[in-house]
Protein backbone atom coordinates (compact mmCIF):
# COMPACT_ATOMS: atom_id res chain seq x y z
CA UNK A 1 0.00 0.00 0.00
CA UNK A 2 1.75 3.47 -0.95
CA UNK A 3 -0.11 5.44 2.04
CA UNK A 4 2.49 3.31 4.10
CA UNK A 5 5.53 4.54 2.44
CA UNK A 6 4.57 7.90 1.54
CA UNK A 7 3.33 8.01 5.76
CA UNK A 8 7.13 7.21 6.71
CA UNK A 9 8.23 9.32 4.47
CA UNK A 10 6.31 12.58 4.88
CA UNK A 11 7.34 11.84 8.60
CA UNK A 12 11.24 12.57 7.73
CA UNK A 13 10.29 16.02 5.89
CA UNK A 14 7.00 17.66 6.40
CA UNK A 15 7.31 18.39 10.44
CA UNK A 16 4.28 18.04 12.29
CA UNK A 17 2.57 15.48 9.69
CA UNK A 18 1.55 12.11 10.92
CA UNK A 19 0.67 10.51 8.17
CA UNK A 20 -1.23 10.63 4.68
CA UNK A 21 -4.72 10.16 3.73
CA UNK A 22 -6.78 9.92 0.60
CA UNK A 23 -4.11 8.29 -1.65
CA UNK A 24 -5.27 8.05 -5.41
CA UNK A 25 -3.80 7.34 -8.91
CA UNK A 26 -4.29 9.86 -11.29
CA UNK A 27 -2.78 8.89 -14.05
CA UNK A 28 -0.27 6.25 -14.97
CA UNK A 29 1.92 4.56 -17.52
CA UNK A 30 4.36 1.76 -17.15
CA UNK A 31 7.43 4.08 -16.29
CA UNK A 32 5.75 6.84 -14.85
CA UNK A 33 2.58 8.00 -11.85
CA UNK A 34 1.19 10.67 -10.84
CA UNK A 35 -0.88 10.17 -7.24
CA UNK A 36 -2.75 12.57 -4.95
CA UNK A 37 -3.13 12.10 -1.65
CA UNK A 38 -3.17 14.73 1.94
CA UNK A 39 -0.54 14.97 4.55
CA UNK A 40 -2.17 14.45 7.89
CA UNK A 41 -0.84 17.96 9.66
CA UNK A 42 -2.15 19.69 13.21
CA UNK A 43 -2.51 22.58 11.03
CA UNK A 44 -5.50 21.47 8.66
CA UNK A 45 -4.78 18.53 5.44
CA UNK A 46 -1.77 19.52 3.19
CA UNK A 47 -3.06 18.76 -0.56
CA UNK A 48 0.06 16.98 -2.35
CA UNK A 49 0.72 15.36 -5.72
CA UNK A 50 3.45 12.11 -5.81
CA UNK A 51 4.95 12.20 -9.58
CA UNK A 52 6.56 9.24 -10.06
CA UNK A 53 8.64 6.42 -11.59
CA UNK A 54 8.26 2.91 -9.57
CA UNK A 55 10.95 1.22 -8.59
CA UNK A 56 12.61 -0.66 -11.62
CA UNK A 57 11.50 2.00 -13.88
CA UNK A 58 14.70 4.51 -13.25
CA UNK A 59 15.67 5.15 -17.20
CA UNK A 60 13.51 8.43 -19.16
CA UNK A 61 12.44 7.71 -22.52
CA UNK A 62 14.95 9.45 -24.78
CA UNK A 63 13.33 13.31 -25.43
CA UNK A 64 12.08 13.16 -21.56
CA UNK A 65 14.09 15.41 -19.54
CA UNK A 66 13.90 13.02 -16.28
CA UNK A 67 11.43 13.59 -12.90
CA UNK A 68 14.87 15.01 -11.26
CA UNK A 69 15.31 17.93 -13.83
CA UNK A 70 10.87 18.22 -13.55
CA UNK A 71 11.14 18.86 -9.79
CA UNK A 72 14.13 21.36 -10.57
CA UNK A 73 12.67 23.26 -13.18
CA UNK A 74 9.36 23.30 -11.39
CA UNK A 75 11.15 24.55 -8.28
CA UNK A 76 12.99 27.38 -10.13
CA UNK A 77 10.00 28.09 -12.24
CA UNK A 78 7.98 28.56 -9.07
CA UNK A 79 10.69 31.46 -7.60
CA UNK A 80 10.96 32.90 -11.27
CA UNK A 81 7.15 34.19 -10.72
CA UNK A 82 5.66 31.31 -13.21
CA UNK A 83 2.22 30.17 -11.83
CA UNK A 84 3.62 26.28 -10.50
CA UNK A 85 3.11 23.87 -7.61
CA UNK A 86 5.85 24.34 -4.97
CA UNK A 87 8.41 21.13 -4.83
CA UNK A 88 8.03 19.85 -1.44
CA UNK A 89 10.22 16.66 -1.75
CA UNK A 90 12.41 15.44 -3.86
CA UNK A 91 12.49 11.01 -3.38
CA UNK A 92 15.04 9.64 -2.07
CA UNK A 93 16.06 6.10 -2.00
CA UNK A 94 14.84 5.88 2.01
CA UNK A 95 11.37 6.40 0.75
CA UNK A 96 11.15 3.24 -1.06
CA UNK A 97 8.96 5.12 -3.54
CA UNK A 98 11.06 4.83 -6.36
CA UNK A 99 12.35 8.04 -8.13
CA UNK A 100 10.10 11.45 -8.49
CA UNK A 101 9.60 14.12 -6.50
CA UNK A 102 5.97 15.35 -4.35
CA UNK A 103 4.53 19.08 -4.53
CA UNK A 104 1.97 20.82 -3.34
CA UNK A 105 -1.55 20.18 -5.32
CA UNK A 106 -2.82 23.03 -7.05
CA UNK A 107 -7.00 23.59 -7.12
CA UNK A 108 -8.24 24.20 -10.42
CA UNK A 109 -8.82 22.23 -13.72
CA UNK A 110 -6.79 21.31 -16.79
CA UNK A 111 -9.52 19.71 -18.68
CA UNK A 112 -9.47 21.57 -21.86
CA UNK A 113 -12.86 21.20 -22.91
CA UNK A 114 -14.34 22.09 -19.24
CA UNK A 115 -12.27 25.41 -19.58
CA UNK A 116 -13.37 26.06 -22.93
CA UNK A 117 -17.28 25.38 -21.75
CA UNK A 118 -17.71 26.25 -18.89
CA UNK A 119 -19.10 28.88 -16.98
CA UNK A 120 -16.83 28.88 -13.91
CA UNK A 121 -14.26 30.06 -15.81
CA UNK A 122 -15.84 32.64 -18.38
CA UNK A 123 -14.34 35.55 -16.60
CA UNK A 124 -11.04 34.31 -16.69
CA UNK A 125 -10.76 32.54 -20.59
CA UNK A 126 -10.91 36.02 -22.09
CA UNK A 127 -7.93 37.09 -20.61
CA UNK A 128 -5.65 33.88 -20.83
CA UNK A 129 -4.14 34.60 -24.00
CA UNK A 130 -2.03 38.10 -23.10
CA UNK A 131 -1.57 36.03 -19.61
CA UNK A 132 0.34 33.00 -21.57
CA UNK A 133 2.15 35.14 -23.31
CA UNK A 134 3.37 36.92 -19.67
CA UNK A 135 4.19 33.30 -18.28
CA UNK A 136 5.81 32.01 -21.33
CA UNK A 137 8.12 35.72 -21.09
CA UNK A 138 8.84 34.34 -17.16
CA UNK A 139 8.86 31.03 -18.12
CA UNK A 140 11.98 31.88 -20.94
CA UNK A 141 14.09 34.48 -19.07
CA UNK A 142 14.70 31.51 -16.29
CA UNK A 143 18.33 31.50 -15.79
CA UNK A 144 20.39 29.80 -17.87
CA UNK A 145 23.20 28.68 -15.15
CA UNK A 146 20.62 27.65 -12.68
CA UNK A 147 18.83 24.73 -15.19
CA UNK A 148 19.34 21.26 -15.28
CA UNK A 149 21.23 19.08 -17.88
CA UNK A 150 18.89 19.51 -20.68
CA UNK A 151 18.94 18.27 -24.09
CA UNK A 152 19.49 21.41 -26.93
CA UNK A 153 17.26 21.43 -29.80
CA UNK A 154 16.85 23.67 -32.57
CA UNK A 155 14.76 23.76 -35.80
CA UNK A 156 16.95 22.18 -38.31
CA UNK A 157 17.71 18.90 -35.40
CA UNK A 158 14.14 18.63 -34.93
CA UNK A 159 13.34 18.74 -38.80
CA UNK A 160 15.64 15.64 -39.29
CA UNK A 161 14.32 13.97 -36.06
CA UNK A 162 10.72 14.22 -37.32
CA UNK A 163 11.53 12.82 -40.87
CA UNK A 164 13.19 10.06 -38.90
CA UNK A 165 10.18 8.94 -36.81
CA UNK A 166 7.96 9.65 -39.85
CA UNK A 167 10.00 7.30 -42.08
CA UNK A 168 9.91 4.83 -39.62
CA UNK A 169 6.27 4.42 -39.71
CA UNK A 170 6.59 3.47 -43.57
CA UNK A 171 2.72 4.44 -44.48
CA UNK A 172 2.80 7.51 -47.28
CA UNK A 173 1.06 10.43 -46.32
CA UNK A 174 2.07 13.18 -49.56
CA UNK A 175 1.03 15.62 -47.15
CA UNK A 176 3.06 15.26 -44.00
CA UNK A 177 6.29 14.83 -47.32
CA UNK A 178 4.64 18.34 -48.37
CA UNK A 179 4.91 19.64 -44.71
CA UNK A 180 8.73 18.19 -44.30
CA UNK A 181 9.56 20.14 -47.61
CA UNK A 182 7.96 23.17 -46.30
CA UNK A 183 9.91 22.95 -43.12
CA UNK A 184 13.03 22.23 -45.02
CA UNK A 185 12.74 25.49 -46.88
CA UNK A 186 11.47 27.96 -43.92
CA UNK A 187 13.72 26.43 -41.89
CA UNK A 188 14.96 29.47 -39.67
CA UNK A 189 18.16 28.18 -38.58
CA UNK A 190 19.87 28.78 -35.17
CA UNK A 191 17.35 31.31 -32.90
CA UNK A 192 19.34 34.46 -31.91
CA UNK A 193 19.04 34.21 -28.19
CA UNK A 194 18.69 30.26 -27.09
CA UNK A 195 16.55 29.44 -23.91
CA UNK A 196 14.72 26.96 -21.89
CA UNK A 197 12.04 25.88 -23.71
CA UNK A 198 9.06 24.28 -21.93
CA UNK A 199 8.25 21.58 -24.83
CA UNK A 200 4.71 21.03 -24.11
CA UNK A 201 3.25 23.97 -22.96
CA UNK A 202 -0.53 24.08 -24.15
CA UNK A 203 -4.13 23.83 -22.97
CA UNK A 204 -4.17 20.70 -21.25
CA UNK A 205 -1.03 21.27 -19.52
CA UNK A 206 -2.18 24.35 -17.44
CA UNK A 207 -3.85 24.18 -13.69
CA UNK A 208 -7.10 27.32 -14.44
CA UNK A 209 -8.98 28.73 -12.29
CA UNK A 210 -11.43 31.52 -12.19
CA UNK A 211 -9.00 33.83 -11.59
CA UNK A 212 -6.50 32.24 -14.50
CA UNK A 213 -3.72 30.37 -14.65
CA UNK A 214 -2.52 28.82 -11.63
CA UNK A 215 -0.14 26.40 -12.71
CA UNK A 216 1.96 24.93 -15.37
CA UNK A 217 2.58 21.33 -15.80
CA UNK A 218 4.44 18.71 -17.42
CA UNK A 219 8.05 19.57 -17.35
CA UNK A 220 9.20 16.42 -18.95
CA UNK A 221 9.99 17.43 -22.89
CA UNK A 222 11.56 20.71 -21.37
CA UNK A 223 14.79 21.87 -23.51
CA UNK A 224 17.55 24.12 -24.66
CA UNK A 225 16.24 25.39 -27.56
CA UNK A 226 13.86 28.77 -29.94
CA UNK A 227 11.90 30.70 -27.33
CA UNK A 228 9.49 30.72 -30.34
CA UNK A 229 8.87 27.20 -29.85
CA UNK A 230 6.59 27.67 -27.23
CA UNK A 231 5.05 30.26 -28.61
CA UNK A 232 4.06 28.07 -31.77
CA UNK A 233 2.69 25.03 -29.93
CA UNK A 234 0.72 26.47 -27.99
CA UNK A 235 -1.34 27.62 -30.79
CA UNK A 236 -1.52 23.90 -32.50
CA UNK A 237 -5.45 24.30 -33.48
CA UNK A 238 -4.94 20.04 -31.98
CA UNK A 239 -4.97 22.04 -28.88
CA UNK A 240 -7.80 24.53 -29.27
CA UNK A 241 -10.48 21.50 -28.58
CA UNK A 242 -12.73 22.96 -31.78
CA UNK A 243 -12.57 26.87 -31.00
CA UNK A 244 -10.72 26.81 -34.25
CA UNK A 245 -10.85 31.01 -34.47
CA UNK A 246 -8.81 31.15 -31.41
CA UNK A 247 -5.22 29.90 -32.07
CA UNK A 248 -3.74 30.05 -28.54
CA UNK A 249 -4.92 27.11 -26.89
CA UNK A 250 -9.18 28.46 -27.44
CA UNK A 251 -8.94 31.28 -25.42
CA UNK A 252 -7.55 34.25 -27.78
CA UNK A 253 -5.43 35.66 -30.48
CA UNK A 254 -2.03 35.77 -31.33
CA UNK A 255 -1.79 39.48 -30.94
CA UNK A 256 -2.70 39.58 -27.16
CA UNK A 257 0.17 36.55 -26.90
CA UNK A 258 2.20 38.46 -28.88
CA UNK A 259 1.71 41.56 -26.57
CA UNK A 260 1.67 39.69 -23.37
CA UNK A 261 4.97 38.64 -24.45
CA UNK A 262 6.13 41.86 -24.93
CA UNK A 263 4.52 43.42 -22.64
CA UNK A 264 6.75 41.21 -20.35
CA UNK A 265 9.88 42.81 -22.27
CA UNK A 266 10.83 39.72 -24.64
CA UNK A 267 10.68 39.97 -28.45
CA UNK A 268 8.60 37.89 -30.60
CA UNK A 269 9.85 36.78 -34.20
CA UNK A 270 5.76 35.70 -35.74
CA UNK A 271 7.65 34.18 -38.59
CA UNK A 272 9.21 31.93 -36.14
CA UNK A 273 6.32 31.20 -34.35
CA UNK A 274 4.39 30.74 -37.64
CA UNK A 275 7.36 27.79 -38.24
CA UNK A 276 6.98 26.20 -35.10
CA UNK A 277 2.86 25.81 -35.85
CA UNK A 278 3.46 24.09 -38.42
CA UNK A 279 6.08 21.87 -36.94
CA UNK A 280 4.20 21.38 -34.27
CA UNK A 281 1.05 20.21 -35.88
CA UNK A 282 3.86 17.84 -37.86
CA UNK A 283 4.71 16.53 -34.74
CA UNK A 284 1.36 15.70 -33.39
CA UNK A 285 0.28 14.15 -36.57
CA UNK A 286 3.55 12.12 -36.28
CA UNK A 287 3.02 10.87 -32.85
CA UNK A 288 -0.58 9.59 -33.57
CA UNK A 289 1.46 7.54 -35.91
CA UNK A 290 3.67 6.34 -33.34
CA UNK A 291 0.54 5.28 -31.41
CA UNK A 292 -0.79 3.44 -33.79
CA UNK A 293 2.55 1.54 -33.93
CA UNK A 294 2.61 0.96 -30.21
CA UNK A 295 -1.13 -0.49 -30.49
CA UNK A 296 0.16 -2.69 -33.26
CA UNK A 297 2.71 -3.69 -32.53
CA UNK A 298 3.33 -3.32 -28.32
CA UNK A 299 1.85 -4.45 -25.02
CA UNK A 300 -0.50 -1.49 -25.00
CA UNK A 301 -3.58 -3.24 -27.26
CA UNK A 302 -6.19 -0.57 -26.77
CA UNK A 303 -9.16 0.87 -28.13
CA UNK A 304 -8.23 3.85 -27.17
CA UNK A 305 -4.18 3.74 -28.49
CA UNK A 306 -5.82 2.51 -31.87
CA UNK A 307 -8.36 5.77 -31.95
CA UNK A 308 -5.53 7.97 -31.48
CA UNK A 309 -4.05 6.52 -35.27
CA UNK A 310 -6.79 7.57 -36.78
CA UNK A 311 -6.65 11.26 -35.60
CA UNK A 312 -3.11 11.78 -37.89
CA UNK A 313 -5.61 12.84 -40.74
CA UNK A 314 -6.58 15.93 -38.47
CA UNK A 315 -3.39 17.32 -38.46
CA UNK A 316 -3.43 16.57 -42.25
CA UNK A 317 -6.44 18.85 -42.65
CA UNK A 318 -4.84 21.59 -40.57
CA UNK A 319 -1.23 21.18 -42.24
CA UNK A 320 -3.35 22.23 -45.64
CA UNK A 321 -4.97 25.22 -44.04
CA UNK A 322 -1.62 25.96 -42.66
CA UNK A 323 0.07 25.95 -45.72
CA UNK A 324 -2.22 25.27 -49.05
CA UNK A 325 -5.34 27.35 -47.53
CA UNK A 326 -8.28 26.89 -50.09
CA UNK A 327 -9.31 30.06 -51.69
CA UNK A 328 -6.31 31.70 -52.09
CA UNK B 1 -19.68 -13.74 -53.65
CA UNK B 2 -20.92 -13.59 -49.68
CA UNK B 3 -23.75 -13.40 -48.64
CA UNK B 4 -26.26 -11.07 -47.00
CA UNK B 5 -25.95 -9.22 -44.68
CA UNK B 6 -23.00 -6.58 -45.87
CA UNK B 7 -20.53 -5.97 -43.24
CA UNK B 8 -21.69 -2.51 -43.19
CA UNK B 9 -25.20 -4.19 -41.95
CA UNK B 10 -23.84 -6.32 -39.61
CA UNK B 11 -21.34 -3.41 -37.72
CA UNK B 12 -24.06 -0.75 -37.71
CA UNK B 13 -26.30 -4.09 -35.98
CA UNK B 14 -23.99 -4.19 -33.54
CA UNK B 15 -22.95 -0.95 -32.75
CA UNK B 16 -26.77 0.15 -32.78
CA UNK B 17 -26.86 -2.58 -29.86
CA UNK B 18 -24.30 -1.17 -27.90
CA UNK B 19 -25.38 1.85 -28.17
CA UNK B 20 -29.16 1.51 -27.74
CA UNK B 21 -29.01 -1.62 -25.07
CA UNK B 22 -26.22 -1.60 -22.99
CA UNK B 23 -24.61 2.09 -22.80
CA UNK B 24 -27.66 3.18 -20.79
CA UNK B 25 -26.56 0.37 -17.95
CA UNK B 26 -23.02 0.81 -18.01
CA UNK B 27 -21.16 3.72 -15.82
CA UNK B 28 -17.57 5.15 -15.14
CA UNK B 29 -14.69 4.02 -16.66
CA UNK B 30 -16.48 1.66 -18.41
CA UNK B 31 -18.70 3.66 -19.86
CA UNK B 32 -16.00 5.97 -21.16
CA UNK B 33 -14.16 2.30 -22.97
CA UNK B 34 -17.54 1.75 -24.51
CA UNK B 35 -17.98 5.01 -26.32
CA UNK B 36 -14.60 4.46 -27.45
CA UNK B 37 -15.69 1.21 -28.94
CA UNK B 38 -19.06 2.03 -30.28
CA UNK B 39 -16.49 5.05 -32.20
CA UNK B 40 -14.76 2.45 -33.47
CA UNK B 41 -17.59 0.43 -35.26
CA UNK B 42 -19.48 3.54 -36.41
CA UNK B 43 -15.95 4.54 -37.73
CA UNK B 44 -15.36 1.12 -38.95
CA UNK B 45 -19.22 1.58 -40.91
CA UNK B 46 -18.60 5.03 -42.25
CA UNK B 47 -14.90 3.42 -44.26
CA UNK B 48 -17.09 0.37 -45.36
CA UNK B 49 -19.75 2.77 -47.13
CA UNK B 50 -17.19 5.56 -48.36
CA UNK B 51 -14.00 3.73 -49.43
CA UNK B 52 -14.39 1.88 -52.56
CA UNK B 53 -15.91 5.29 -53.96
CA UNK B 54 -12.69 7.71 -52.63
CA UNK B 55 -10.03 5.18 -53.00
CA UNK B 56 -11.24 4.86 -56.98
CA UNK B 57 -11.52 8.82 -57.30
CA UNK B 58 -7.90 9.06 -55.52
CA UNK B 59 -6.23 6.55 -57.73
CA UNK B 60 -7.95 8.39 -60.81
CA UNK B 61 -6.41 12.05 -59.85
CA UNK B 62 -3.29 9.97 -59.04
CA UNK B 63 -3.03 8.48 -62.21
CA UNK B 64 -3.54 12.10 -64.18
CA UNK B 65 -0.64 13.29 -61.66
CA UNK B 66 2.08 10.54 -61.84
CA UNK B 67 1.24 9.86 -65.61
CA UNK B 68 1.61 6.17 -64.15
CA UNK B 69 -0.62 3.38 -62.80
CA UNK B 70 -0.84 1.37 -59.11
CA UNK B 71 -2.80 0.22 -56.53
CA UNK B 72 -3.86 3.05 -54.01
CA UNK B 73 -0.97 2.44 -51.58
CA UNK B 74 1.89 2.04 -54.63
CA UNK B 75 0.53 5.50 -55.93
CA UNK B 76 0.78 7.28 -52.98
CA UNK B 77 3.85 5.83 -52.07
CA UNK B 78 5.31 7.34 -55.69
CA UNK B 79 3.55 10.59 -54.81
CA UNK B 80 4.89 10.46 -51.34
CA UNK B 81 8.70 9.99 -53.14
CA UNK B 82 8.47 12.62 -55.64
CA UNK B 83 7.15 15.12 -53.54
CA UNK B 84 10.18 14.35 -50.75
CA UNK B 85 12.75 14.49 -53.75
CA UNK B 86 10.71 18.21 -54.97
CA UNK B 87 9.96 16.69 -58.60
CA UNK B 88 6.46 17.48 -57.57
CA UNK B 89 5.21 20.40 -55.64
CA UNK B 90 2.93 23.26 -54.82
CA UNK B 91 4.01 24.41 -58.24
CA UNK B 92 2.47 21.48 -60.18
CA UNK B 93 -1.10 21.64 -61.55
CA UNK B 94 -3.19 19.70 -60.12
CA UNK B 95 -0.99 18.64 -56.49
CA UNK B 96 -3.60 20.94 -54.22
CA UNK B 97 -6.46 20.04 -54.98
CA UNK B 98 -5.69 16.44 -55.06
CA UNK B 99 -4.59 16.44 -51.48
CA UNK B 100 -7.39 18.43 -50.42
CA UNK B 101 -9.76 15.73 -51.84
CA UNK B 102 -7.85 13.54 -50.16
CA UNK B 103 -7.99 14.47 -47.07
CA UNK B 104 -11.27 15.91 -46.90
CA UNK B 105 -12.29 11.74 -47.73
CA UNK B 106 -9.87 10.69 -44.71
CA UNK B 107 -11.93 13.07 -42.41
CA UNK B 108 -14.94 11.58 -43.42
CA UNK B 109 -14.36 8.83 -42.48
CA UNK B 110 -11.89 9.63 -39.65
CA UNK B 111 -13.24 12.49 -37.37
CA UNK B 112 -16.74 13.86 -39.50
CA UNK B 113 -17.08 16.26 -36.51
CA UNK B 114 -13.86 17.69 -36.52
CA UNK B 115 -14.04 21.40 -36.66
CA UNK B 116 -11.41 22.45 -39.52
CA UNK B 117 -13.34 19.71 -41.61
CA UNK B 118 -16.33 20.98 -40.59
CA UNK B 119 -15.16 24.29 -41.50
CA UNK B 120 -13.98 23.39 -44.50
CA UNK B 121 -17.31 21.39 -45.75
CA UNK B 122 -19.20 24.32 -45.54
CA UNK B 123 -16.40 25.98 -47.83
CA UNK B 124 -18.01 23.79 -50.48
CA UNK B 125 -16.61 20.51 -49.97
Amino acid sequence: MIEAELSRSVARWCSGASGVTGAAKLSGGASQETWRFDIVHPDGPIGAILRRSPKGYGAAPTRAAGLAAEAQLMQLAYEGGVPSPRVMHVLVPEDDLGTGFIMQRVEGETIARKILRDDEYATARPLLARQIGGILAALHRLPRNRLPELRSRGATQEIAEFERDYRSLNWPKPVFELALRWLRDHDPGPAAETTLVHGDFRNGNLIIGADGVRAVLDWELAHLGDPMEDLGWVCVNSWRFGEIDKPVGGFGTRQELFAGYEAAGRKVDPARVKFWEVMGTLRWGIMCGGMMQRFREGPDHSMERAMIGRRASETEIDLLRLLVPRGS
Amino acid sequence: MQDEPTPIELTKAVADFLRNDIAPLISGHQAFKLRVAINILDLVTRQLTREEGSDANEVERLRALLGEDGSVMELNRALAERIAKGEIDLATPGLAEHLWATTMDKLAVDQPNYASYKRELERGG
